[in-house]
């Protein structure tokens, strides 16, 4: 079994955080790759929720979907309850985890997919948000899933288009969120979190071969530290071999 | 599918469009000059081919407005269209910039004094859906995902529709379950088999991606120009939606008819 690329070293450190008996909003791409790694692994009654309108979907391995709202997504669903009310699902307090990307981060886990500029005169314009300010707005809990880049981690982000813990200090709840908030930020180099008062970022445990000094020098703001940090246990034979059969065209692991 | 291309084919100008993943078809209605604005939770092909690079020529310039809602937000737009009422109450986009965007304001829980973003309807002048099945009195019938088609139905002032198939009144009898448009909201119904093609239709046919690296492809190489000259051959060339079909072939037609029965009715 040859060495994991930062691709399948993220979907496997991001499959970890999955709870089996769990509902999980997955975005398409590696969150959706880690979600069904976890399901088929360690988490068989985990229900997947894919935003086009899907509920426990069980994705066929070599036909990962490449948008949350075709058949690749919903195959084998349990329920497609249409857009509108799976995110209502979501509203409700159904939904534990929420699982997605993010182009651009800041240190209160705040994300920016819609534009780098002014809004209506962008000097890059991406995609938007989707449901991706849904699921940070209404899941029980956000767990990011990134590449570790210092250009992707500043300290505001330009657009909020995802909230987290906004700026701080309570500033969530007082916007009308009741609940949720971004736990935990998964990526190529370690495990982040926030502390539990200033909701600000900290570097929590580091993949093997990393150094805490590697994740600040690739980071665009000061990070915290937790008390103790830890050192992730490197994928398993049986975790990449799984990862690699649920995506042969190489299509998402690179 | 179909009915995009007939918008294009009638050189409309100065509209609005609003869905809420907006895909190829965006891109055409930009690059043909038909829309101004684009109201949308997001927009780009598919996630391996990265950002469009047309909707960021079109944006990034000024000359088409992407006016950004989340999903559910611009969901409840549309069911509060549908609903008939002045806006819902919601607990998404509370918090974040995208608030501003489209003038969202906030209202106080009259009980609780609970922050509630008051999300406002919108009542589309045209709706263009296409079904599975409808009957001739205009009873439509979706399998698969709903979307949210039967809420725009019911939101816009004229509804056109086009179908894969003209059943008998008796068949919707059958499943008046499915039935999620009854024919009172239709104000035109079309037959028009593959009618979302390369696009997918739920269970009928998987969506060409071949054809969607093709595309992108060409604008990779040339620029958003290409598509002007994908318009020719796809839009304005071939007369009727036959003829546009022919272009991709029966052998393609069939082989995503396979692929879709692989995914939905044989998995």
């Amino acid at each position: 079994m040859s060495a994991p690329n930062a691709s399948e070293l993220l979907a496997v450190m991001a499959s970890r955080q999955l709870r089996d008996d769990t509902t999980v909003f997955a975005g398409v791409g590696v969150p959706l790759l880690a979600a069904a790694l976890a399901k088929q692994r360690h988490a068989p009654r985990l229900t997947l929720v894919i935003e086009g309108g899907i509920i426990g979907p069980e994705i066929a391995p070599g036909r990962l979907p490449i948008s949350t709202n075709e058949m690749r997504a919903g195959r084998r669903a349990q329920m497609l309850p249409g857009i509108t009310d799976a995110f209502l699902f979501a509203q409700r307090g159904f939904v534990d985890v929420g699982f997605m990307g993010g182009a651009q981060i800041d240190q209160y886990g705040n994300i920016n997919t819609t534009a780098i500029g002014d809004y209506w005169k962008p000097t890059v314009r991406l995609p938007g948000t989707g449901g991706a300010n849904d699921i940070a707005s209404l899941c029980r809990e956000v767990i990011i899933v990134t590449a570790h880049e210092k250009r992707r981690f500043v300290p505001r982000v330009a657009f909020v288009t995802s909230p987290a813990w906004l700026a701080g200090d309570g500033a969530r709840r007082a916007a009308g969120l009741l609940f949720g908030g971004v736990s935990r930020v998964v990526t190529t180099l370690g495990l982040l979190g926030f502390d539990p008062e200033t909701k600000r970022m900290r570097i929590e445990a580091t993949h093997p071969g990393v150094s805490v000094d590697d994740i600040q020098a690739n980071t665009g703001f000061e990070l915290g530290r937790a008390p103790t940090i830890e050192t992730t246990e490197p994928p398993s034979a049986d975790e990449l071999e799984m990862l690699r059969a649920l995506d042969p065209e190489r299509r998402f692991l690179g | 599918m179909a009915l995009v291309r007939e918008v294009l084919r009638q050189r409309r100008r100065g509209l609005t469009l609003a869905r809420n993943l907006t895909c190829t078809e965006g891109e055409f209605l930009m690059a043909a000059g038909a829309v101004e604005r684009i109201v949308t939770a997001w927009m780009s092909i598919g996630l391996p081919w990265g950002v469009s690079k047309v909707m960021r020529h079109y944006v990034e310039s000024g000359k088409v407005a992407l006016e950004e809602w989340s999903h559910l937000a611009l969901g409840l737009r549309f069911r509060a269209g549908a609903m008939g009422v002045p806006f819902l109450p919601a607990l998404t986009m509370l918090g974040s910039d995208l608030m501003a965007v489209g003038g969202t304001k906030t209202l106080q829980d009259p009980y609780t004094g609970e922050t509630l973003a008051a999300v406002p309807a919108l009542f589309p002048d045209v709706a263009l859906l296409h079904v599975h099945r409808a009957d001739r009195f205009g009873n439509c019938q979706i399998d698969g995902y709903p979307h949210m088609d039967a809420d725009i139905a019911r939101a816009a002032a004229t509804v056109v529709v086009t179908t894969e198939e003209i059943v008998s009144d008796e068949e919707t009898r059958r499943h008046p379950d499915r039935t999620v448009i009854p024919g009172f909201l239709v104000d035109a119904l079309v037959l028009v088999p593959f009618g979302s093609f390369p696009h997918e239709c739920y269970g009928l046919y998987e969506a060409d991606f071949d054809h969607f690296a093709e595309y992108t492809a060409a604008i990779d190489a040339e620029g958003p120009q290409a598509v002007a000259g994908y318009l020719e051959r796809y839009a304005y060339a071939p007369p009727t939606f036959a003829d546009y079909l022919d272009l991709f072939g029966g052998e393609r037609l069939a082989r995503q008819v396979r692929r879709a029965r692989e995914l939905t009715v044989d998995a």
